[in-house]
């Protein structure tokens, strides 16, 4: 295991920012801690670094016992939401920092630190920027020179808080892309740290979700989308339509024909591309009408609206590729019938 | 000509400008400098070789920069102490840093005069231990202008200390580096020019003080004599001339110390990517 954490509580006062938690990262994985915000992701990543303390708990990289050890002695490259680089330093400077600041005997020598910051830059493709200065740079590039900064180093673990978080769409785009290909190359064991279900399923190797200090799961992004472990993940990634039997949805559902004998919960979680859609039939109670739809690229989203439904005006929301929807030739108002593929139960 | 820039008022903003500045600095200023003009140069320069005169200046320009350079370094720690420790009475002790802008100046003087006088509470303990005497000699004066000179380090640093965002000095820990090379590294270069401007503030404010040092500094001439005494001993024997030179040169030389101070704040910016 490249990271361990074992039984870590932290406390803030009288909050519980993080409740008994334990993780093992094996070596060479690149992990997303997801969550929303306030749930004790950054601060389990800052414990992680040293940057913080826990109030009880042990952590160990590649084996060692760390706990008590300062930040600087833990062999960890961290990159800052905000980048945090050295304003009054050129990019060049900024990266030659850690190499420059270790102790005499360990230093390389002047003309080694110059290949290797130049070969750090180019890694990052921004080594025509090297006698830059910070401000003088976009989001996106201070954010590759952070990253070019910590791994001067050579550390044992990387770590990101939030690394995409302050940069614009089209840039977080292309920056979780080119990390994603940076960590095959370099096969570091990396956490970053999101609170964007999308950026962690895409980058991702692995996925934590954390809620309130707690962890709800852990494992592959196909893992947490199919299998959800609880109500609170199924809810957290990617969209979903519920539906509580215990309340007024019953009837409804029933009338929509959707209640199967093989029920495990009280609770269904259905996923928008589990719901398919039909043009209803004159003989049929048709449960739901299309309200409205949007396009996402290649799938329509499609809002429907429960028919004699009571209670619950939640609107129903089903996805389908494009071409099947234009042959079904809908149009606003009218009756569909709908079946539900698969859902996940809970209680 | 077209109208191109895009903030309203720069007529009026710098027609008031200049009224005010004309008004305030620029016409008493040649005021001093035509009544310095009655004398011819030969005159001029007999003022200014004149013994005393000379000593005057060099006590006032070297208690200044000396007072400045103490008021930087502890005006540092200071503002170092308020901006990133809490303790009980912070907010009154942040207080108290303002006091010398406020108090009268002479009161300053003889409070200081009166605590570091030979037989005062901190002067004689000074004299008994370690034979120093503050009170009316020159180190008096240096002392009085600390008084004074450090507010304007302490304002002027705790701005940008707190602006420094932290997350700088844990990047640096991350990168293995101690805590003296990140101070050393990352957050001396940050602070550095507001600190010299601190210490600009202090050395100007520092040659231009008259009532604080007036009390504590014992004023022999050719040892503790400053410069704005002079000018109004020479005031007071009806030499308007005299003093209006030894005005004038001061003028001059003081202007040419800010703007090496300005110049070495620049290189300084510059260096540090800050321009």
């Amino acid at each position: 295991m490249s990271i361990t954490v074992s039984h870590i509580n932290k406390h803030f006062g009288a909050f519980t920012a993080l409740d008994n938690i334990s993780l093992e990262i094996p070596e060479g994985e690149l992990v997303a801690l997801l969550g929303p915000s306030g749930c004790g992701k950054t601060t389990l990543l800052r414990i992680i670094a040293g940057l913080e303390q826990a109030d009880d708990g042990d952590v160990f990289l590649k084996g060692d016992k760390v706990t008590d050890q300062p930040v600087k002695n833990r062999h960890i490259g961290f990159v800052f939401q905000h980048y945090a680089l050295f304003r009054h330093m050129t990019v060049f400077d900024n990266v030659a920092f850690g190499l420059r600041v270790k102790p005499r005997k360990e230093r390389p020598s002047e003309a080694e630190i110059v290949k290797k910051v130049h070969a750090l830059l180019e890694l990052v493709q921004l080594d025509w920027l090297h006698d830059r200065f910070p401000d003088q740079l976009s989001g996106g590039q201070r954010q590759r020179i952070a990253l070019a900064r910590a791994l001067a180093v050579e550390p044992s673990v990387l770590l990101l808080d939030e690394p995409f978080g302050a940069l614009d769409a089209s840039v977080r785009k292309d920056l979780r892309h080119w990390i994603r290909n940076l960590h095959h190359e370099l096969n570091v064991t990396s956490i970053f740290v999101t609170h964007d279900q999308e950026e962690a399923m895409e980058v991702a190797s692995q996925v934590v979700v954390l809620n309130h200090g707690r962890i709800e799961q852990q494992g592959s992004p196909s893992d947490i989308y199919d299998h959800p472990a609880n109500a609170f993940v199924s809810r957290f990634i990617g969209q979903t339509n519920i539906f509580d039997l215990d309340e007024h949805d019953t009837d409804w559902l029933q009338t929509a024909g959707l209640l199967t004998p093989n029920q495990e919960g009280k609770i269904a979680h259905v996923r928008p591309h589990d719901i398919v859609i039909e043009k209803a039939k004159p003989e049929n109670n048709s449960p739901a009408t299309l309200k409205d739809w949007q396009h996402l690229g290649g799938l329509i989203r499609l809002e429907l609206v429960k028919n004699d439904a009571n209670g619950s005006a939640a609107p129903v929301i089903a996805e389908m590729p494009n071409d099947q929807f234009n042959q079904l030739k809908l149009n606003r108002g009218d009756k569909v019938d709908l079946r539900i593929r698969q859902a996940h139960w809970f209680h | 000509m077209p109208q191109s820039n895009i903030m309203p008022g720069f007529r009026p903003a710098i027609g008031l400008t200049l009224v005010y500045l004309a008004f305030i600095v620029l016409i008493p200023l040649s005021a001093m400098l035509l009544k310095s003009m009655q004398l011819n140069l030969d005159e001029y320069w007999a003022i200014l070789t004149n013994h005393r005169v000379q000593a005057s200046f060099r006590v006032s320009f070297v208690s200044a920069l000396i007072a400045a350079a103490v008021a930087a370094l502890f005006g540092f720690i200071i503002a170092w102490s308020l901006v990133r420790y809490t303790f009980p009475g912070k907010r009154l002790f942040d207080a108290l840093i303002d006091l010398p802008f406020a108090l009268p100046t002479a009161v300053a003087g003889i409070v200081l005069a009166t605590i570091y006088e030979p037989q005062g509470w901190i002067g004689k303990l000074l004299i008994d231990n370690f034979g120093i005497q503050v009170a009316y000699k020159p180190l008096g004066i240096v002392v009085a202008l600390i008084f004074i000179g450090l507010p304007f380090v302490v304002r002027t640093i705790e701005p940008v200390l707190q602006e420094l965002d932290t997350a700088i000095e844990e990047a640096a820990a991350s990168l293995g580096a101690t805590r003296l090379q990140a101070f050393i590294k990352v957050i001396l270069p940050n602070i550095l020019p507001a600190t010299i401007t601190g210490f600009a503030l202090a050395f100007a404010r520092g040659v231009g003080e008259y009532g604080s040092v007036i009390f504590i500094a014992g004023n022999m001439p050719y040892i503790s004599e400053i410069v704005p005494l002079l000018i109004i001993t020479k005031l007071e024997q009806y030499e308007y001339a005299g003093a209006t030179a030894i005005g004038m040169t001061m003028l001059i030389l003081s202007f040419l110390l800010l703007l090496l101070i300005n110049g070495l704040q620049w290189w300084v910016r510059h260096r540090t990517g800050q321009l």
